[in-house]
């Protein structure tokens, strides 16, 4: 294994890998990423189609931008368009359309929207303008949510009297749970987000393999390394084991981040969240603990969120379950392409419909 | 989104745990509150303005070069990303 682990620049390793995979995988199976960046590598490096035909690669809910629903867009926006309120967030919520306006388009409307790269950022220009209320627009996994709480606790030791966080943040495992309990997808493996294992470790998956005897493997970046976590999953079913294992031991020790898994618990709790294409899962969003309420602009902002309503034709949400491919929408590469997405995974880099669209030709007129 | 990149730790973390870091040349300060056993000269990888996870120099070698020769994404986009933020401020010290 360690052998493998420093050859993963190595095309020889590859395709050593590759002929393993296509030798051992005699069973059909449908293994899913779950990882916006995991997408990406797989339609960059065209690592489908060195699948053999028994094997399904499928993309998940692994692009945060992506699952935010509807709902949760439109309340950002709301808070964006209070006087005096600057919404800051991280760039790739901008573009995401929500049900009658996205976020860029409320900046070049004259709203106070700004992207930063860290939300510590955010909490500089809360110093610098104190007249001005201003609000940290929070999504991502729990490779993110760390950042977050421990801003808000920064917040809180400085006392920011102008400062608030609007928490979108979700964990990753309970949407796998829903995953599995799914008819529709029948996911028999999963590839396991790098980063956000950094932080959690491998224990919140374990249920996977004791509960539901499917395996999982914590996968890195490179093509090397999706390819190594995709043949430690056919010889986990080949050999009839369910075990989560790391193919990206450089980036994830199997107990995580202490310090970040104690940040999130500090500054959030958990509440049951709604997921684009996947509905309310419960106990899968990180709400800001009552302490917090301070800094928390569901509270400290109150808007009135119009009723939502979803994108007419847009198949967004069953891509992100895995139920339809992103070539099946009627709107793929006809309408809707990254320069004029329709829905939100053509707008994010990370989003299926946009890796697809960028690095493969099929569908596109 | 959930992306890390690796970088080098090239100042002493201040009162408030924020260290000066190198990505591919670009200095930026970030916070060691994640990882509070980094010294300087060590390899973390980077989130949203955080260290995550200390990795060891030859991981971390190897990831910002292959990044750089398969021209994969993220190394000159993040270097962009770092650059084209509309507030690219420093935390100042309480």
């Amino acid at each position: 294994m360690t052998d493998i682990l420093k050859g993963f620049r190595d095309p020889e390793v590859a395709r050593r890998l590759v002929d393993e995979i296509h030798r051992i995988a005699t069973e059909p199976c449908t293994l899913m990423e779950v990882c916006g960046t995991h997408t990406m590598a797989i339609a960059k490096n065209g690592l489908r189609g060195l699948m053999p035909d028994t094997i399904k690669l499928l993309s998940g809910p692994g692009c945060p931008v992506c699952v935010t629903a509807n709902p949760d867009i439109d309340h950002a926006i709301e808070i964006a368009r209070q006087p005096g309120v600057v919404l800051t967030t991280f760039g790739d919520m901008m573009k995401v359309p929500g049900s009658y306006s996205s976020l860029s388009r409320e900046k070049a409307e004259g709203r106070d929207v700004r992207i930063v790269y860290s939300p510590l950022d955010s909490l500089a220009i809360a110093e610098r303008e104190p007249d001005k209320h201003v609000v940290f627009l929070g999504v991502g996994f729990e490779t993110t949510a760390p950042t977050v709480a421990l801003t808000i606790r920064e917040a809180a030791r400085r006392s920011i009297p102008n400062w608030s966080a609007l928490s979108l943040h979700k964990t990753v495992p309970g949407a796998l749970e829903a995953l599995v309990n799914d008819p529709e997808v029948r996911v028999t493996g999963f590839i396991l987000p790098g980063h956000v294992s950094t932080i959690i470790g491998t224990a919140p998956y374990e249920f996977l393999a004791t509960k539901y005897g499917v395996p999982g493997v914590v996968t890195g970046f490179e093509p090397v390394d999706v390819l190594l976590g995709v043949w430690m999953l056919v010889k986990q079913l080949a050999e009839g084991r369910a075990e989560i294992e790391i193919a990206y031991g450089r980036g994830v020790e199997a107990s995580g981040n202490l310090a970040a898994i104690t940040a999130i618990e500090q500054a959030f709790e958990p509440y049951d969240t709604e997921w684009r294409g996947i509905g309310v899962i419960p106990g899968t969003g990180l709400a800001l603990r009552p302490e917090y309420a301070g800094f928390d602009a569901r509270t400290r902002v109150p808007v009135t969120v119009p009723e939502s309503r979803e994108i007419k034709g847009c198949q967004c949400g069953d891509v992100l379950r895995g139920v339809v491919l992103p070539f099946d929408c009627k709107l793929f590469g006809k309408g809707c392409t990254p320069e004029h997405p329709i829905g939100p995974c053509m707008v994010s880099s990370e989003g299926s419909c946009a890796a697809y669209y960028r690095y493969t030709d099929y569908g596109k007129e | 989104m959930c992306l890390a990149i690796p970088a080098r730790i090239v100042s002493e973390p201040n009162e408030i745990e924020m260290a000066e870091i190198d990505i591919l040349g670009v200095k930026r300060r970030v916070s060691l509150m994640m990882t509070p056993d980094a010294k300087i000269n060590d390899y973390v990888l980077v989130h949203a303005g955080f260290a995550i996870q200390v990795v060891d120099e030859e991981f971390a070698a190897e990831s910002l070069e292959m990044m750089h020769r398969m021209g994969i994404k993220h190394a000159d986009e993040l270097a962009a990303e770092l650059d084209d933020t509309d507030e690219p401020v420093e935390v100042p010290a309480p």
